[in-house]
């Protein structure tokens, strides 16, 4: 393996998490705030209330500003599965590809048809039909978001399929398996309970400085009252799916969640750390072995977030790079053994197909089968295990900002619907400031989400099977990182355009809408 | 019912979906078409905003299209997603970026405080209109007269050669660029040709799109005026496309042994072997240019209904020609066994029937959207709505 590029391969990572975090940036808002305008739209449909209606397009037009640049920057990320990622499209492409194509046919049109009636269509269609579209653009882009997010779980948890050794690829035979699998739909679950916390507190972010401006008040009244029903409801489920992705987590991706924690000497009764600070503690053992100091632990926490039992042994990062016999882990030089071992059965079972060598090939096919499972592994024969461990504290960081984030916006959605039920929210200058500033932490923690699930499951694109330096195309690494330079501008530039617009639309507030029909 | 097809029956269903899409696509690209007129077809900012609202409302449909195009493509035919888009890197990646300044610039163009102006928002619809509709009449050209790449997927074992385990790799370092001056056979003036082909067609479509979606007598008769220019030059190209199309020598799959050889006038052949496809590649030009001869010599509107279906019908013809009847779709001049057929690169069996159940749902999506367009474009767009409506683009 004298010859990987590993320049290519870390400029195609930045180029992916790049675009994928620039996606990340509109499509939680697109996916809350799409339901809380059909909420909006039923209540005046329902009662008939024009101010309702403002209300209902004043959020209209910030959902079409961000809707957009969600599209620009999500386009990229499907063709670079191909672009960036040729062999991983040929390796898994025989499902991978299915949830794309499904979430184009089933959700994407679905999307961008009805979202032209929710726009246009005040005046030319009749009101029910015009109320249906909206909520029709609502589960399009959360079944967008289920079909996506599936993929995303294929990838943490590979199952429904089977290895062929003759198209040298992974292919389906379950499809179901592949939808429902436990990881995928847990994703899906608290991804988007995720976007419905933002959007909820953008809508109240936004509202809050009106209120402040003492701007508009009802109209922000009234959006402050549906956003936090929604969002304090969005949020308790947020925590127990949450939850949830750390009980997956930990059963199907240990190291992760060692790292998650800073955890690199398991035991049973594992704690939780609630803050702390990652410092350098090397040790004969592990040379970049940190330790987390200046914390607040909860004990056995992290056994129960895990495994759902205070007393649960959980794997630190030593245990599973190093092995440790008494839980029956292996170590990781034995795992690249086998995926050594795996890696060079199906070559030699595909040359002694091609000599017509039946029985030799079916030898060799044996031993493909038997050590399949760390195929992956293979390609780090003769490197050190270290460098299959993730960024430690990266996603340690990120993972306690998240859940940090997580519980504070729970209280503080208890907060701003206690007070609005009460009237008193307007009076309350600080509470108004702070709601203002919540709005930026929201994003925050999506990003921070995102890190921990994408970062902490490095190096592999695929669990266990393909790493990201078989995954890669074979370009030269300059282009990647000339296409990863435009990819900055651009986007950036249109950023800058979305938020400038965006402020501009809120200064001029919800009245401009008002009127003629 | 699917399962129980052979497999080589759902390669070529897929081929056939995969190839609507297109076809549907290339038709949708008269948004991109009318992009590149908005200053030619306008005199004031009134007719300019009817203009940019008409095709505006149909931007996200032809985007859509393009990415379940893509989506399609991957799900069926993953060995040309990983050789092609990884390999024409640069062709792939231009034509992405035409459609990234597209997707935002109907929605900020004239909203307040939009950063770039006015203007700049302008010059990206004008770029996508241009950059968009080449590129992607070039890259299919490329299924004709081929690309410099090899397959192989031993490379993904052979950890000790010294190179990248990758099992599809393009031999120029221009990763695409390429076509545009490959002088063998004279393929750079081929796949130029169709790209400005796409290019007039998209803007011959949307002419007849302004005439039958506008109501307004200025915008109408300069549409018809522009017409016969586009006309003139799509005539030019697409003739020059197809009569040398013919007379290549095509990629041809021998049926018992899978290997791909050279075959002269294989196109020509495929045509005169494929009755049917013959047919449909004669209909589709013939509606096209009764719907141009409406949009020229007559007063009627529904142009657009004759040339957008003859789009859709030659296009699909053209696909059925560099898939079916033995034909390497995707052919490698570098390594002529490296050239991808519907055969060698398509998914599982699975795969191909499971994804063929989803694709009952195409014929529901059709319908809704014909049903809202119908809808909205009951009531044309006119002077007056864009003077009063304080929603538009
Ligand atoms: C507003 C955003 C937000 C908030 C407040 C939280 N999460 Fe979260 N979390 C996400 C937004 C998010 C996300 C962006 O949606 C992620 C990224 C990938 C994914 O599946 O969801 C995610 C991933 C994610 C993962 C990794 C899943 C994986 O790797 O597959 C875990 C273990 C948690 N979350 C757990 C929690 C817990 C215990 C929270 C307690 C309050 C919490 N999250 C709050
Ligand atoms: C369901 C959708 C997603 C899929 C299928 C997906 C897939 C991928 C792939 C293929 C890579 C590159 C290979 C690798 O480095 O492992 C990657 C990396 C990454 N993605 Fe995702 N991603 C998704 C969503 C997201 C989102 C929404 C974000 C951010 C907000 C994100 C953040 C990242 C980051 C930060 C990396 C780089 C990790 C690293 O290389 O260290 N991903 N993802
Ligand atoms: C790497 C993985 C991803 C890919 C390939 C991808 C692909 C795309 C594409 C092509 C579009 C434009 C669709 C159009 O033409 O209208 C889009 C938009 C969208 N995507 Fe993604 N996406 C990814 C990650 C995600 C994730 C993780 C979610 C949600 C959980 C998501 C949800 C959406 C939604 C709701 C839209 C439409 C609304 C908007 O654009 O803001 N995407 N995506």
């Amino acid at each position: 393996m004298g010859n990987i590029d590993f320049s290519l391969v870390d400029w195609s990572r930045a180029q992916f998490a790049l675009t994928a975090m620039y996606h990340w940036i509109f499509v939680p808002l697109t996916l809350g705030l799409s339901f809380i305008l059909a909420i909006m739209e039923s209540i005046y449909v329902k009662t008939g209330n024009p101010e309702w209606k403002d209300t209902t397009k004043f959020w209209m037009t910030i959902f079409g500003i961000n809707f957009a640049i969600g599209v620009a920057t999500g386009i990229i990320l499907e063709f670079e599965f191909g672009t960036n990622w040729s062999n991983y499209s040929w390796f898994v492409g025989d499902i991978f590809g299915a949830p794309l194509a499904i979430e184009g046919i089933m959700a994407f049109f679905m999307e961008s048809t009805f979202i032209a009636v929710m726009f246009f269509g005040w005046n030319k269609v009749s009101k029910k039909f015009h109320l249906v579209s909206t909520w029709l653009v609502a589960i399009g882009s959360n079944l967008s978001a289920l079909w996506i997010l599936v993929a995303n779980g294929w990838m943490q948890l590979p199952g429904g399929t089977k290895f062929n050794p003759d198209t040298a690829r992974n292919e389906m035979i379950d499809f179901w398996s592949v939808l429902f699998s436990p990881v995928a739909i847990n994703k899906f679950l608290h991804t988007v309970t995720s976007a419905y916390v933002l959007a909820a507190i953008v809508v109240i972010g936004i509202s809050a400085y009106y209120l402040l401006k003492s701007k508009h008040s009802l109209f922000a009244k009234k959006s402050i009252v549906v956003a936090a029903v929604f969002g304090l409801i969005s949020s308790l489920y947020l925590i127990t799916t949450g939850d949830g992705s750390a009980k997956q987590v930990a059963k199907y991706q240990p190291m992760k969640l060692a790292v998650m924690e800073g955890l690199y000497e398991g035991s049973e009764g594992a704690p939780l750390q609630a803050i702390g600070v990652l410092v350098d503690a090397p040790t004969d053992k592990n040379p970049n072995q940190k330790e987390v100091k200046m914390n607040i632990a909860l004990p056995g926490g992290l056994s129960f977030l895990s495994f759902g039992d205070f007393n649960a042994f959980v794997p630190g990062i030593n245990d599973l790079l190093y092995g440790n016999s008494k839980y029956g882990i292996e170590p990781y030089q034995d795992k690249i053994a086998k995926g050594k071992l795996a890696i060079d059965a199906l070559r030699n079972y595909r040359l002694a197909k091609k000599a017509g060598n039946e029985d030799e090939a079916k030898q060799h096919l044996a031993v493909l089968n038997a050590n399949y499972k760390y195929f992956g592994y293979g390609f780090y024969s003769g490197r050190s295990e270290q460098e299959l461990v993730p960024d430690v504290p990266l996603v340690f960081y990120a993972f306690h900002i998240m859940v940090g984030l997580g519980s504070y916006f729970v209280v503080f959605f208890i907060l701003m619907l206690f007070l609005t039920m009460k009237n008193k929210i307007q009076d309350n200058r600080i509470i108004l400031i702070l709601a203002v500033l919540t709005l930026p932490l929201a994003f925050v923690a999506q990003q921070a989400g995102w890190i921990v699930a994408e970062v902490g499951r490095q190096p592999w694109v695929i669990q266990n099977l393909m790493p990201t330096i078989a995954a890669v195309s074979q370009i030269s690494s300059t282009n990647v990182m000339i296409t990863f330079g435009l990819f900055l501008l651009v986007f950036t530039a249109l950023l800058i355009a979305e938020l400038k617009i965006i402020f501009a639309q809120i200064k001029k507030g919800p009245e401009a809408h008002s009127g003629n029909n | 019912m699917f399962e129980n097809l052979p497999l080589i029956a759902l390669q070529q269903y897929w081929w056939v979906i995969v190839s609507v899409l297109g076809a549907l696509l290339v038709f949708l690209l008269f948004v991109q078409g009318g992009q590149t007129m908005l200053g030619v077809l306008s005199r004031d900012s009134s007719e300019k905003t009817m203009l940019v609202n008409s095709i505006g409302r149909k931007w996200d449909l032809t985007f859509t299209t393009l990415v379940t195009f893509g989506g399609a493509f991957f799900a069926s035919f993953p060995l040309f997603y990983s050789t092609s888009f990884g390999g024409a890197y640069w062709v792939w990646m231009a034509i992405l970026f035409a459609f990234i300044i597209q997707a935002v610039s109907y929605e900020y163009r004239t909203k307040a405080s939009n950063f770039l102006g006015q203007g700049t928002y302008e010059i990206f619809l004008f770029l996508n209109g241009l950059l968009g509709t080449i590129l992607l009449g070039a890259a299919v050209s490329t299924f004709f007269t081929g690309s410099q790449f090899l397959v192989d997927k031993m490379n993904l074992v052979t950890l000790d050669s010294g190179n990248m385990p990758v099992i599809s790799s393009w031999q120029t370092p221009f990763h695409g660029l390429e076509a545009v001056w490959t002088l063998e056979h004279l393929a750079f003036l081929q796949n130029i040709a169709l790209g400005l082909a796409v290019f007039f067609l998209a803007r011959i479509n949307a002419n007849l799109y302004f005439i039958n979606n506008i109501n307004d007598s200025q915008i109408e008769k300069r549409s018809r005026r522009v017409l016969k220019t586009n006309t003139i030059f799509f005539l030019i190209f697409f003739l020059f496309w197809v009569i040398r199309l013919m007379f290549l020598d095509g990629f041809a799959v021998n049926p018992e042994t899978k290997e791909v050889f050279m075959e002269s006038n294989k196109y020509l052949n495929n045509l005169l072997q494929m009755p049917l496809v013959l047919v449909l590649f004669l209909l589709g030009v013939v509606s096209v240019l009764f719907g141009i001869f409406k949009g020229l010599f007559t007063t009627a509107k529904n142009g657009i209904w004759f040339s957008g279906l003859g789009t859709v019908l030659t296009v699909l013809a053209l696909f059925f020609l560099a898939g079916f009847n033995n034909t390497a779709y995707y052919p490698s001049t570098y390594d002529l066994q490296s050239s991808l057929t519907i055969e060698n690169s398509s998914s599982s069996h699975f795969t191909l029937t499971a994804m063929s159940y989803v694709s009952i749902l195409v014929p529901f999506v059709l319908a809704y959207i014909f049903y809202a367009w119908r809808s909205m474009d009951k009531k044309k767009i006119d002077r007056n709505e864009v003077e009063s409506d304080p929603h538009l683009y």
